[in-house]
């Protein structure tokens, strides 16, 4: 089992899928929220559900309105289960805080490399640390 | 680490001021921690998002929880006020906006009325309500007022949002990281403009192309080669397109912007090799937009929303002219901008040619989506690079032109080819 350790993060101990992109990310910008998918052509991740994924990307981007955003999607059932980046804004993190979502960043090394996606992860924001349980093959 | 608390805030935490300052505390503990802001730093405004398509329905159930607290309690600390609304009172039917929207934006200003929040629903309160002063710390919960603030103003502001933002009203500090602190303010990027600006359009192209070349919170652009200052409105388009396109909270401006008399003011010669936008640049941004000759839906002049000196401009622009009948022209401001147009007869003007002026409102703010539903829009066309930027996941076709190639298209109703 490989383990990445990274600044201590926010939000409870999770366990999902990755979905990896090497894109940024706005909760305004990029998703359709009423259907729980990426609605950004330009985006890699367009048309792909976000629903329950561990997204790993690269940083945030735009406005400020995915702190309000985030904790609506998760109370629709249509969050996903965790947020990983390499870098993100405050817009994110306070969005996080307020979701009770996992979200980390600051990994020695582009996290959209470290892990790549249908890899299964466990997220332990506290620690600061994120377990592949188990690599996706090919 | 671990946020230092002063003996008010550890008493916050406890409960001894109430449940909403004990849950704002606690966020901002939280978000303090994750930034490891070594304390709290007292601010003198708070400037809320309070849209209801960003609230959404859990945002607004939460704010009405803070509101049913008893008075002391709820009230918040210092002045605070808020971005935008979701629609326009007296439009939103016009606009295919539903009283389900309406209801909720409601229910929302209610609620942030009952915490003493100052109901002022613009992103220019920079402009209009009370502009900050140099080294103020404040709490601005809109991109572009943040960039604005920090960097024309040399104010000193994180991007708050929502419930940052209100944690602040409810508190009166913010944790101390990122632009409270004098090492994060430093250029970490230089650019030199080798390209004429002529419009509004240009200064947002600029601020797009610097945006998206820093892309990160983190990166500090300072920009040489402008010698002459633009003025208000044009550090407007720069600095919310720069936010929009990078997540920009801070540029400088040599011997324009407060913090920048000289280079050497933000940098200590370390910088990298400054990269040189020019007019083929600022060309080509507009390029990735273009769609000559295609039928406009909508023409929406927001994003930021208008000054007065951007309303009258537009006022003698449309004098004598008349909105295409298959194309609408939107026009947001803020509601004292909108009372002064309305007084001033510019309204009036821009109206009698077939554009609507909305009050409190900036477009992408305003359930777009299911604007363009209701009203068939697709093709939209805009002198803002912000709004270019973010509508295209709403799922418009955005133009971004000139201010005069926009008053064209709403007119002619189609782009010019």
């Amino acid at each position: 089992m490989i383990q990445l350790r990274c600044h201590p993060g926010v939000g409870p101990i999770v366990r999902g899928v990755a979905l990896v992109a090497q894109d940024d990310f706005s909760a305004r910008y990029d998703l359709d929220r009423s259907r729980g998918v990426f609605s950004r052509e330009a985006h890699r991740l367009h048309g792909q559900s976000y629903v329950g994924r561990i997204l790993v990307l690269n940083t945030a981007k735009g406005g400020v309105a995915s702190a309000w955003m985030l904790r609506d999607m998760v109370e629709r059932g249509l969050a996903p289960a965790g947020l990983l980046f390499n870098r993100v804004n405050p817009i994110l993190a306070q969005g996080a805080v307020f979701a009770g979502l996992a979200l980390m960043d600051r990994f020695d090394g582009n996290v959209t490399s470290l892990i790549a996606t249908g890899d299964e992860l466990e997220l332990d924001p506290a620690q600061g640390l994120i377990s592949i349980t188990q690599r996706t093959i090919g | 680490m671990t946020i230092a608390l002063d003996d008010e805030a550890a008493a916050m935490r406890a409960g001894a001021f109430g449940e909403a300052r004990r849950l704002a505390i606690e966020h901002q503990i939280a978000v303090g921690d994750f930034f490891d802001a070594p304390d709290f730093v007292a601010v003198t405004q708070a400037h809320v998002m309070g849209d209801t398509e960003s609230l959404g329905e859990a945002g607004v159930a939460y704010v009405e929880r803070l509101a049913a607290l008893p008075e002391a309690e709820r009230r918040t600390r210092i002045p605070t006020i808020t971005d935008p609304r979701g629609l326009d009172f007296a439009a939103y039917r016009r606009l295919g906006q539903t009283e389900a929207m309406a209801a909720l934006e409601r229910r929302a200003a209610h609620a942030l009325e009952a915490l003493g929040v100052l109901m002022t629903n613009t992103c220019i309160n920079y402009q209009t309500v009370m502009p900050p002063t140099r080294g103020e710390h404040l709490a601005m919960g809109d991109t572009g007022v943040a960039i604005y603030c920090n960097s024309v103003f040399g104010a000193r502001t994180n991007f708050e949002g929502g419930p940052s933002a209100l944690a602040a009203g409810l508190t009166g500090r913010t944790p101390r990281y990122g632009y409270h602190l004098d090492r994060y303010r430093r250029a970490t990027r230089h650019f030199v403009v080798d390209a004429p600006l002529r419009d509004l359009a240009d200064w947002g192209a600029l601020g797009a192309l610097i945006g998206r070349s820093c892309n990160s919170y983190w990166e500090v652009p300072v920009i040489e080669g402008v010698t002459v200052s633009p003025g208000s409105d044009a550090l407007k388009q720069l600095g919310a397109a720069m936010a929009s396109f990078g997540s920009t909270a801070l540029f400088h401006l040599v011997g324009l912007t407060a913090e920048a008399r000289d280079l050497g003011d933000v940098s200590d010669g370390s910088l990298p090799e400054p990269t040189v936008i020019r007019l083929g640049d600022i060309e080509g941004l507009y390029k990735r937009y273009e769609a000559p000759g295609e039928k406009v839906d909508v023409v929406v002049f927001s994003a930021p929303q208008l000054s007065l000196m951007e309303l009258d401009d537009l006022a003698r622009r449309l004098d004598g002219r008349t909105v295409h009948p298959e194309t609408d022209l939107l026009i947001a401001t803020s509601p004292e901008n909108k009372s002064a147009a309305d007084r001033m007869g510019l309204t009036r003007r821009i109206e009698a040619a077939g554009g609507l002026v909305l009050e409190g409102v900036c477009f992408y703010q305003s359930y777009a989506r299911e604007m363009a539903e209701a009203m068939g829009w697709h093709r939209l066309m805009t002198p803002s690079a912000k709004l270019a930027n973010i509508i295209g996941g709403y799922g418009y076709a955005p133009t971004l032109g000139t201010v005069e190639q926009c008053v064209d298209a709403a007119v002619v109703g189609r782009i010019s080819a």
